[in-house]
């Protein structure tokens, strides 16, 4: 699978070896899935270790308050982890959310859908079906025999034209995390884009840097 | 979610932006003995009453609202540094170096800190200048801008935020104008095409 953990290739970066918890990767895979305008590849691995870890704390605070620890250290406890809880849910949140708005986009190519995880699968499956009868029964049967699919106006249509898609030329804001070359963007974007400082914060449109995001060389912010 | 931007897709809350400055590291000074913490985020302490240590500014919040510590205030919010930039501010178009969560930071600690930060009216009254004289540059700035990409140095979370949902469909529309020659109009999702094209005061709105 192409871009199967873009994590992996963050973790090439030897200071980020060292001083990257996965709390800090949950977060930038979050902020990313904010800001990018299409879905992005799930990060299976990191959320089943954050899960793991999750569990972990969970199980300690239980112990902690049958054990009789100090209330203050159990309640900070609690924090670390409800922090945790609120980002892993926002970003599954958040890709439900443009699940639901691409439905049809995404299930089309086999190179979207394998960017959902399992279940996110099923979701999708599910609601394209749903979403697919309901519109059926209220609507499309009683339409002239030419116009009942859900994803052309009319069978005229060369294209899918009622499947909203992401619009990939958005503007996005992203900082780079080293310095960036021509090598490292798509060659047909060559005239609007050739290089990018370290660290210096770039509005740049989607499509231009949608490579170097997803090798791990670039956040949005 | 509290706190959840659902509204737009791709925009943060403030609240989301200050979850993301409560990351950050500030020096406490705890008056309590107390063990590590293994957090999720990251391991902290031991703590020892007097020793100053590096936590997360949510956790020294929480200490301090406990009474278990004394927050020191970093660095650049002393009054000679905030005189520094705000007069560099004042003397360049371009954005005075910064940490990029300056603003979430000084109100936190100004809301749960106070007396630990020195002569805090000074300090809050020259971070409110440099704030109103930042986000001033930051609208005369959005007046100039006509290329493909910008690029901005130094600016700070809550800057950024503030303008990215306008500058972004600003520089979506120039983007697209500056290319309509060259490409056909490939753009399925016709729709969101007129308001664009044709009501560019409605994107005027501040978030």
């Amino acid at each position: 699978m192409a871009g199967e953990e873009s994590t992996s290739a963050i973790m090439d970066d030897h200071e980020t070896l060292i001083s990257t918890t996965d709390v800090e990767l949950l977060k930038r895979a979050w902020r990313n899935e904010k800001a990018a305008p299409e879905i992005l590849q799930y990060e299976s691995s990191l959320v089943q270790r954050i899960k793991e870890q999750i569990e972990l704390v969970e199980q300690n605070v239980e112990m902690f308050e049958g054990d009789g620890i100090d209330p203050l250290t159990v309640s900070l406890y609690q924090m670390d982890l409800d922090r945790t809880q609120f980002l892993l849910r926002s970003y599954l949140r958040v890709r439900l959310q443009k699940i639901e708005e691409y439905l049809f986009h995404i299930l089309k190519t086999d190179e979207h859908l394998n960017r959902l995880s399992k279940p996110e699968q099923m979701f999708a499956r599910r609601c394209t079906d749903d979403l697919g009868n309901h519109l059926d029964e209220t609507v499309l049967s009683k339409l002239p025999d030419n116009y009942q699919s859900v994803l052309k106006q009319s069978i005229t249509s060369e294209e899918d034209d009622m499947v909203p898609a992401p619009r990939l030329d958005t503007f996005v804001i992203c900082k780079a995390k080293q310095y960036l070359s021509s090598i490292d963007f798509e060659p047909e974007y060559s005239m609007e884009i050739t290089e990018m400082e370290r660290d210096l914060l770039t509005f740049a449109c989607y499509k231009f840097i949608k490579k170097p995001l997803e090798k791990g060389k670039i956040d949005l912010v | 979610m509290a706190g959840q931007s659902d509204s737009h897709l791709s925009l943060f809350s403030p609240e989301e932006v200050e979850f993301m400055a409560e990351d950050e590291l500030v020096e406490i000074v705890p008056n309590l003995r107390m063990d590590s913490l293994n957090f999720i985020c990251g391991d902290y302490g031991p703590f020892y009453p007097q020793i100053a240590t590096q936590v997360p500014l949510w956790l020294a919040v929480a200490l301090k609202k406990r009474g278990k510590c004394t927050i020191r205030p970093p660095q650049w919010m002393s009054i000679e540094n905030l005189t520094r930039v705000l007069e560099g501010e004042r003397d360049s178009h371009a954005f005075q170096p910064l940490p990029f969560h300056y603003v979430e930071i000084s109100r936190l600690l100004f809301d749960h800190a106070r007396e630990d930060i020195p002569d805090i009216y000074m300090v809050r009254s020259l971070i409110e200048d440099i704030r109103d004289v930042r986000f001033h540059k930051v609208e005369t700035n959005l007046e100039k801008f006509t290329a493909s990409t910008v690029t901005w140095k130094n600016m700070s979370a809550m800057e950024v935020n503030i303008i990215r949902a306008f500058s972004g469909r600003a520089l979506q529309a120039f983007y697209k104008h500056e290319n309509e020659h060259m490409m056909p109009d490939t753009d399925r999702t016709q729709d969101r095409q007129p308001q664009i094209l044709n009501a560019p005061k409605r994107n005027l709105k501040p978030r």
